[in-house]
């Protein structure tokens, strides 16, 4: 217990100590609201999709979640080149307890960040259906945060340096991202993309999401939440087995 | 009875032998150096000896302990000042000794006095504050060595614990080692380049030189069996002058990518 505080808390320390880092990765997503918010609105809503900014800022509150974390993960690669990772694994804890801790932290960290990202759509016109459907929402944010947050520690535990970071953003996150419905909805797109996303954990992060915020979703709310806790779940036990077998 | 029992240790990495059947022990309460060129498995043995490598074959004991499956009780036994620095520079001096207790079971009120004390001991309780990225390469140092006597361990290993300070650091660096060893009573093994700081310190010196140990006994006594006049010239008979690589060649780096892509 004790363990996973202590790197929760270091994780949030080092976050909230970083303001560069803050400002840095709230730009992609805004750039992302922004651009695609304005660019596309008027032809979402002539092909009769309603208000673009209404469905985009779930996607985009799960880009910056989902950006936050899986950088959170990979940072890990960071701490073993800096060496700082030797004295956690020489201590007499478990390594789940080790990577359970940096997974609460990252998780933790990238919900600030989507929550910030949330914050700032109110201001280009953004309106949820139900303000207390927050809570639903922080409990998406947090299990999405988690998956990749574990997704990212476990891709990090077989690497040795920053180098593979852009081919894990651009095969995997950007993929994920792009399948999951998030800037466009999956229910009109060509069935092999519907197939994808079916398979996409993010989708179900982002369909949860917008039930939560705006009251539409494809599938039940508690479809979302399982098969995002099955994955979470499944990820941790795949981190698990390779921490523990991970030589510093 | 010895402190760290050492039998037929090998480590392996595919066909390189890194460390090829070493025994040795360490008495409790003696400064052990633990010597040999670039490459000879001094780290590799230490990495094992403190868990963070598993052993392809041979026993190892520490303060009676088995490496093999009571490992949370060997890793309470020992502190470590690694090789390369693993303080968080993001963090404060006070947040990384805190850190550390934490991690190593401490509540709050037997670890404020115990960090407080050893943050005196090594000069840095006026530092405690600031973040260590703004500390140097001495301070830093400093702050590893108290950090790793928190939990207080019956051994503490320090590897090449002097390398890159000036002889003012190191001078200080060493008499806190020395105090350490006589007042508490705590085992030290360390490894060093600078031959004349073993030939001071310890008690005992043990040579390794591509995996297998090639010398052993106090300083006076490799001298003696060498012929030679000091701790340096005795190292240098037993193990050749020939420079040997770095640990970390491009040639190395290259299959480190190599790994990291998959391929061996």
């Amino acid at each position: 217990m004790n363990t996973i505080y202590v790197l929760w808390l270091r994780q949030l320390k080092k976050y909230s100590r970083s303001t560069p880092r803050i400002i840095g990765s709230l730009g992609q997503p805004l750039l992302f609201l922004l651009v695609f918010g304005f660019g596309f609105g008027k032809i979402f809503e002539k092909a009769g999709g309603g208000n673009y900014i209404q469905f985009l800022v779930p996607g985009i509150v799960a880009m910056a979640v989902v950006f936050t974390a899986i950088f959170g993960g990979i940072e890990l690669i960071w701490d073993r080149q800096f060496g700082f990772l030797k004295e956690t694994m020489v201590a007499p804890v478990s390594r789940f307890s080790i990577m359970l801790g940096r997974a609460f932290g990252g998780a933790t960290v990238s919900v600030i960040q989507g929550a910030a990202v949330l914050v700032i759509s109110f201001f280009i016109g953004f309106k949820m259906s139900n303000f207390l459907m927050i809570f639903p929402a922080l409990i998406f944010m947090f299990l999405t945060a988690f998956f990749f947050t574990a997704l990212g520690t476990a891709i990090a535990s077989k690497l040795t340096d920053m180098q593979a970071f852009p081919i894990i953003m651009n095969f995997l996150v950007m993929p994920l991202f792009f399948l999951s419905g998030s800037i466009f909805p999956l229910n009109t797109a060509p069935t092999a993309l519907q197939v994808l996303g079916k398979l996409d954990p993010l989708s179900y992060g982002i369909d949860g999401l917008r039930y939560a915020f705006i009251g539409i979703s494809a599938n039940s709310p508690w479809t979302d939440f399982l098969v995002l806790a099955g994955f979470s779940v499944a990820i941790l036990f795949i981190g698990k087995y390779l921490f523990e077998k991970m030589e510093a | 009875m010895p402190i760290i029992e050492v039998k037929n240790l090998t480590k392996k990495f595919g066909d390189f032998t890194a460390v090829n059947n070493v025994s040795f022990s360490v008495e409790k309460g003696e400064i052990f150096a633990f010597l040999g060129p670039n490459g000879a498995g001094k780290t590799t043995t230490i990495k094992m000896l403190t868990t963070l490598l598993d052993p392809t074959l041979g026993e190892v004991k520490i303060n009676n302990f088995n490496l093999k499956n009571e490992r949370d009780n060997v890793r309470r036994s020992f502190g470590i000042v690694f090789q390369d620095p693993s303080l968080d520079d993001d963090l404060t001096a006070y947040e990384n000794m805190e850190f550390h207790a934490i991690l190593y079971g401490h509540n709050k009120a037997d670890r404020t006095p115990r960090i407080e004390e050893l943050l005196k001991l090594v000069d840095l309780w006026d530092r405690r504050k600031e973040m260590v990225k703004n500390f140097s390469g001495g301070m830093k140092r400093r702050l590893e060595i108290a950090r790793s006597l928190i939990h207080t361990p019956k051994i503490i290993f320090l590897d090449e614990p002097t390398v890159g300070l000036d002889p003012q650091t190191r001078n200080h660096i060493w008499s806190y080692v020395v105090n350490l060893s006589k007042k508490e009573g705590v085992t030290v093994f360390l490894t060093t380049h600078y031959m004349e700081e073993a030939d001071k310190m310890a008690d005992r010196v043990v040579i390794i030189d591509h995996g297998k140990i090639i010398g052993s006994g106090t300083p006076d006594e490799l001298k003696t069996s060498t012929s030679t006049n000091s701790l340096e010239e005795a190292f240098l008979k037993l193990t050749g002058s020939a420079i040997r690589s770095d640990e970390a060649s491009s040639v190395d780096q290259l299959r480190s990518h190599a790994k990291m892509w998959g391929r061996k």
